[in-house]
């Protein structure tokens, strides 16, 4: 490949500018030859000209599945193509442990619970059981890192309690099902309740998780960061050895 | 299937025997013990039913109050019949609702008080029990009327929608492409809850809640689909977690045809107490025997926790345990899904003659059971088209090994809920499987000192090792020992400590459970 990439491309089949895609869907239609003409009609307004539709199968009664082949006639700007980066490096399980071995010496300990009414732990089960999510391994999986994790309708002064008795590096809160703002009603007592109850400058790294949370509302809610959804343990892994087993920052 | 490993029939027996050794001492643990969910489900099948205003369920507040009066020692039972018996109430639903506001008092009876009380509350009981065997002869006249599946293994497939009204149009589809057996996913965190909710429920987060209505809504659409179709198709739930003994009744009641239960996830992957779990587990195992439906273990997880290859052994040694607990609790070969999985990483040199030996391996130790064949999820990367291959290929050993229950591997696992083509794809590829290769298995025969029956061989001589190596584990119960020392699935869970431990009792002498009688002696009056 030449080093020098052109601002504008097309997507590449067999040859540079062909626009060749390839996509797949079903519609609610029973299949004959209107349901074809359904499949094309929306292949066009994908932008797709022009499109080949290659497969046409009856799903039951009432579906039909279809593939479609054809030329994207959109173009696109790499120079507006934004990215968020991730302010921390993505590391295996084994980096992680060495981290923390090697710079804490001890075990990182995560206490986490899901706080308020909430009795939905999928999330914080996610991250913390073994079984884990999108097939990587909770953090109790990690052989340096402590997991306690309180379960479901946990009341904020028992979370602070337990995170003071275990000597808690780090607190997690997941909040998934939430009415009226409830999250961001809990998540606001429970970060004032551990300020209120640490000296200044020692409370753990609170960190709360769901996926009602606004990215960047993290200082607002008084927390240290927020975790959206489809976060995988290995992410929050990462993040924790960022912040809390790394020699440069301060903490 | 004929014999195609060339095991050493020792080192087979062997293997069994350190099971058992290392099983019996759980099984005394469990018969010394009893738990609040053993007792809530008593009560169940004696036809206690509903909640309250705020849907905490009778049997929870009946359990509680009598926990609290007289301690559960004595079991619920004594105790409840007795206060029916001096009038504090006419009936149990009253009774549970009297003493939920706290207006009844409960002792222990003794002499002919005690006696009379027992025998009321095995009348009680019974009924439930009898009600479960005429769901089991009504099953068995339904598998005779529509027939059971024409191929093996039988094609197994998930609905979860949250909403059990959303779920049965699902599952009747889903029965009308090709499948033969129905699960309906829970939601999540219902494992963890200490109670059973009660009545339809339209919300589920990532599943729908296992209730005795929900059983009962879904039961009935799929007995309307096997009608249709001529084809007995099966339902499936899960009998795992907190409440492991009421939902085996519920279940027995409802006839649901298959239950995931396995004798040791709970501890490992949801951290509920040892002792709770084998308690829980031995009393629904006891029910699942009663009511001839086929459990479903949980081998497969391991392997999504340790590496597949080098943990290969680990399965073994649990489908060993489950199979000891299994046919302790009553149950039959034939009722034994013994669980395992694809799930060897594709990039290693031959990973599918690996997977080939480690099938063989499960199909010949338990040569009458209906082994569940698990698809791969942890190396199903996003890749929709080679997940594809490799779930063809994961039918292809199902095919080749005579596995019992295949469980439909979608090519969008870890992506999104599978699609409506998802499903219609993953279930051609079965059918494409079965229908080129399904007659495999006769001309597939190892040679002996090849690569697949040296691996066999060396898999089953570490499960031996392993199985050893728990057995000489110090203690009154070694078992419990190797858990606490992290030998499963690599998690360390001390007997003393997870979930549900305070709702564990030991039994005192006089301890009465006319459900466990029933169950034990088979009697049904």
């Amino acid at each position: 490949m030449s080093t020098a990439t052109p601002d504008i491309v097309r997507p590449y089949g067999d040859t540079t500018g062909d626009g060749m895609v390839q996509v797949s869907f079903t519609l609610p239609v029973p299949h004959d030859k209107r349901a074809e003409g359904a499949a094309l009609q929306l292949a066009a307004k994908m932008g797709l000209d022009p499109a080949l539709l290659v497969h046409a199968k009856a799903m039951g009664p009432d579906f039909t599945f279809f593939v479609v082949y054809g030329s994207a006639n959109h173009l696109v700007d790499l120079r507006e193509v934004q990215v968020v980066e991730r302010e921390f490096p993505l590391l295996t399980p084994a980096e992680v442990n060495k981290a923390v071995k090697g710079r804490l010496r001890r075990k990182l300990v995560v206490v986490g619970a899901c706080i308020g009414t909430d009795a939905h732990t999928v999330g914080i089960d996610a991250i913390l059981n073994i079984k884990g999510f999108a097939g990587e391994k909770g953090l109790e999986y990690y052989r340096e890192i402590k997991v306690v994790n309180l379960g479901a309708q946990v009341l904020v002064p028992e979370l602070v309690a337990r995170a003071r008795a275990e000597r808690a590096d780090a607190v997690m809160v997941s909040q998934v099902v939430t009415q009226r703002d409830a999250h961001i009603h809990n998540t606001t007592a429970m970060s004032a309740a551990f300020r209120e109850a640490y000296p200044a400058g020692q409370v753990p790294l609170l960190v709360v998780g769901g996926p009602r949370f606004e990215e960047g509302s993290a200082a607002r809610l008084g927390v240290d960061r927020i975790f959206g959804r489809g976060t995988t343990p290995g992410e929050v892994a990462s993040y924790l050895v960022h912040e809390l087993a790394h020699p440069e920052e301060e903490r | 299937m004929k014999p195609v490993l060339d095991l050493d029939p020792a080192t087979v027996r062997k293997a069994r025997s350190l099971a058992r050794r290392a099983g019996r001492p759980v099984v005394k643990l469990a018969q010394s013990h009893t738990t609040v969910s053993v007792e809530r489900a008593t009560l169940r099948l004696a036809g206690l039913t509903g909640a309250d205003h705020e849907r905490v369920p009778w049997v929870n507040h009946l359990v509680d109050r009598v926990r609290a009066d007289v301690g559960l020692e004595h079991g619920v039972t004594t105790p409840v019949w007795d206060a029916l018996a001096r009038a504090e109430a006419d009936d149990l639903l009253t009774l549970a609702q009297k003493s939920a506001s706290g207006s009844v008092t409960f002792r222990i009876p003794e002499g002919k008080d005690a006696t009379r009380a027992q025998r009321a509350a095995r009348t009680a009981v019974a009924r439930g029990i009898r009600t479960i065997d005429r769901q089991r002869a009504t099953r068995d006249r339904l598998i005779k009327r529509h027939g059971d599946p024409r191929q093996r293994p039988w094609i197994y497939l998930i609905v979860a929608t949250g909403d059990i009204y959303e779920d049965i149009p699902q599952a009747q589809n889903a029965a009308r492409e090709g499948a033969d057996i129905i699960a309906v996913i829970r939601s999540t965190g219902q494992s963890l809850l200490d109670y059973v909710p009660e009545g339809a429920t339209r919300e589920g987060y990532a599943g729908t809640y296992a209730t005795q209505e929900n059983f009962r809504l879904m039961r009935a659409a799929l007995d309307e689909t096997s009608k249709e179709l001529g084809r007995y198709i099966r339902l499936t739930n899960y009998a795992s977690g907190l409440c492991m003994p009421e939902i085996a009744a519920l279940a027995g009641l409802e006839r649901l045809d298959m239950m995931l239960n396995d004798s040791m996830y709970g501890i490992l992957f949801r951290d509920i107490n040892p002792v709770r779990t084998f308690v829980d587990q031995r009393f629904s195992r006891q029910v699942h025997a009663r009511a001839g439906i086929i459990i479903n273990t949980g081998e497969d997880n391991y392997l999504t926790t340790a590496d597949a290859v080098d943990a290969a052994h680990t399965v073994t040694v649990s489908q060993l345990l489950n199979e000891y607990f299994a046919k302790e609790a009553g149950l039959a070969d034939w009722q034994l899904g013994l669980g395992h999985a694809f799930e060897i990483n594709p990039d290693l040199p031959d990973s599918f003659r690996l997977e080939l030996a480690h099938a063989l391996l499960a199909r010949q130790l338990f040569p009458d059971a209906p082994l569940k064949w698990m698809p791969p999820t942890k190396h199903m990367t996003g890749d929709v088209f080679r997940g594809y291959l490799l779930d063809g290929f994961f039918n292809l050993v199902g095919a080749m090994t005579g596995q019992g229950i295949l469980l439909v591997g979608m090519m969008t696992e870890a992506v999104v809920t599978p699609f409506l083509s998802d499903r219609d794809l993953a279930l051609q590829n079965v059918r494409y499987v079965l229908n080129a290769a399904g007659g495999l298995a006769e001309d597939f025969h190892p040679p002996r000192e090849g690569f697949i029956q040296s691996r066999a061989r060396q898999v089953l001589g570490e499960a031996v090792d392993l199985l050893e190596k728990i057995t000489d584990e110090p203690g009154r119960a070694p078992l419990l020992e190797a858990i606490a020392d992290g030998t499963f699935g690599l998690m360390r869970r001390p007997a003393d400590a997870g979930k549900g431990l305070e709702g564990v009792v030991a039994k005192a002498t006089g301890y009465d459970n006319p459900a466990t009688t029933l169950l034990e002696t088979g009697e049904s009056r």
